[in-house]
């Protein structure tokens, strides 16, 4: 427990990073799961298909494979993406393990935010993609102002339980080189053999922290926009 | 059909012959020293005592690594872990007048850094050898005795490689198990930390060039390095000391002078140094100097 106190740093360090992987990976699957869902109801049936094999692919592989295959397997392909640690955003370089992780859990997790949006859109009645084409409007133009709208809200709850699957699974990155904050509670634990329960409750905590913000934040989002019908 | 009886019997050699053969064959990669089971006579465990408990039942439970060359190490295919680790445990195994080799008899169980702790304290292992650090956090909550050996922790790296010792580190990746003391060391060092889930993962990092070097104890690293001699070397000084012990269930203090005993005894009759040749020693290191054990904790 003291061992906590003194070395808070490195407990906000950690679920810093736990953040920074859910955050990053949480915005593009979000953007990669929207495309994917468009493309999943689009008129081509060339990409509808497509993207119905890649979801398919990505629900069915469990992350940790999907985590080896680009911590692992890629770097042994020559795929290491250490390139990524010369670019400088703002004075902060990114390392070739944070932008592997993040990919990992984007590729994985847009899936799920696909299903979730497919969901969404399936609950806008029908009537409203009518009455969009009816007034001309083309298939990405009804879709950005009539369908995606109203799907986004419908898809709140989904796409929030996603989000919270998302920022459990950012621990997958512990046993891949990433210091996050399920990686930095093995130190804790290794260190403080006589305290190993109060160190796992403290750091499970976090995790609690994190997700009630985030179901905070739904469903105060679902409250607001409501659909109403 | 009627077979001539000499062709029979020519066929019945051969097949003989063949089968002696393939046994010969799989005796031959045996790692490690022959260690044979004691007798046990009445009286040489106390009654109650936990090891009169385990001679008694002919059973008993050890926990061992299994990715670590040299120390604990189990492959794919291996009935036995072999091992420094792993011989020492045989010694207290035969003490108690278990065959140490009979599988029926002795699980050698393999336990990662995490759970050494949680297996000796639900009675899941009666013994843990397996690169375990004696500290005193985990004398809290469990028996430690020892040491068999006294390690440092160094770095393997690259053949080429500009890293040549610890103050090289700064600012590099440095890769090691999750959650292990050797990764916080390098951490200390301004390196930053990778940890993997086993160490033959970590190996592959340093292989395949995402970390710069690989960091945990020189035996674990040389046995890495022997593995790989082309591609791999250790550098560097030890910097750090790491003294390696049995683990103990720690509501059986009485354990603590029976392991050092055979500990003490093996040294003296040279059975340690025939553990350590017949192990790490094959990567070339130097057999060095057995270190003093500690007292045991008045009981």
């Amino acid at each position: 427990m003291q061992d906590i106190w003194e070395n808070y740093d490195l407990f906000l360090k950690a679920f810093g990073l736990t953040l920074g992987l859910l955050v990053v990976s949480g915005v593009l699957s979000l953007l990669l799961g929207i495309f994917l869902a468009a493309l999943r109801v689009g008129p081509v049936s060339l990409l509808r298909r497509l993207a119905a094999v890649y979801v398919t692919v990505a629900r069915n592989t469990p992350l940790v494979v999907v985590f080896i295959f680009f911590a692992t397997v890629g770097p042994r392909l020559g795929y290491t993406f250490n390139s990524v640690e010369q670019l400088d955003i703002g004075g902060y370089h990114v390392s070739g393990y944070f932008f592997r992780s993040c990919l990992a859990l984007t590729l994985y997790t847009s899936a799920f935010v696909c299903e979730a949006l497919r969901s969404g859109i399936n609950a806008v009645p029908l009537g409203q993609a009518e009455a969009a084409r009816a007034i001309g409007l083309t298939f990405a133009g009804s879709m950005r102002q009539v369908i995606l709208p109203q799907a986004l809200r419908a898809a709140v709850p989904p796409l929030a339980s996603v989000q919270i699957a998302l920022a459990k699974n950012t621990s997958v990155a512990a046993a891949f080189g990433m210091l996050e904050a399920t990686a930095r509670m093995k130190f804790f634990i290794n260190r403080n053999a006589d305290d190993m329960v109060l160190v796992f409750v403290i750091f499970a905590l976090g995790y609690v922290l994190i997700v009630e913000v985030i179901s905070f934040g739904a469903n105060r989002f679902e409250r607001r926009f409501a659909a109403a019908r | 059909m009627r077979i001539p009886t000499r062709f029979k019997a020519a066929t019945a050699a051969l097949l003989l012959a063949g089968s002696l053969a393939a046994c010969g064959d799989a005796g031959s990669d045996d790692e490690g020293s022959d260690v044979e089971a004691e007798e046990v006579e009445e009286g040489k465990f106390e009654e109650g005592s936990k090891m009169a408990e385990l001679a008694e039942a002919g059973k008993i439970t050890v926990g061992v690594k299994y990715d670590q060359p040299g120390l604990g190490f189990k492959g794919a295919t291996d009935e036995l872990p072999s091992g420094f680790d792993v011989e020492i445990a045989k010694l207290l195994v035969a003490d108690l007048g278990i065959d140490p080799e009979d599988t029926s008899a002795v699980d050698y169980k393999m336990t990662i850094s995490d759970n050494r702790e949680p297996f000796l304290q639900s009675g899941e292992v009666d013994l843990v050898l397996a690169s375990y650090s004696m500290t005193p956090e985990r004398q809290q909550v469990v028996g430690q005795t020892g040491p068999y050996m006294v390690t440092g922790q160094q770095l393997l790296v690259k053949k080429g490689s500009d890293i040549t010792g610890v103050e090289d580190l700064k600012g590099k990746e440095v890769c090691s198990v999750t959650g292990s003391t050797s990764l916080e060391n390098v951490e200390a060092e301004g390196a930053k930390p990778r940890g993997f889930e086993t160490y033959s993962e970590c190996r592959d990092q340093v292989l395949d060039g995402t970390v710069d070097a690989m960091t945990t104890d020189g035996s674990i690293l040389l046995g890495y390095a022997a593995l790989n001699p082309d591609e791999l070397e250790v550098v560097g000084e030890e910097f750090s000391e790491e003294r390696i012990g049995v683990g103990y269930p720690k509501e059986n203090p009485e354990m603590c002078e029976w392991i050092n005993g055979v500990i003490e005894e093996s040294i003296e009759n040279g059975d340690w140094a025939a553990a350590f040749e017949s192990t790490l020693g094959k990567s070339g290191a130097e057999t060095p100097e057995p270190p003093a054990l500690d007292e045991c904790p008045a009981a």
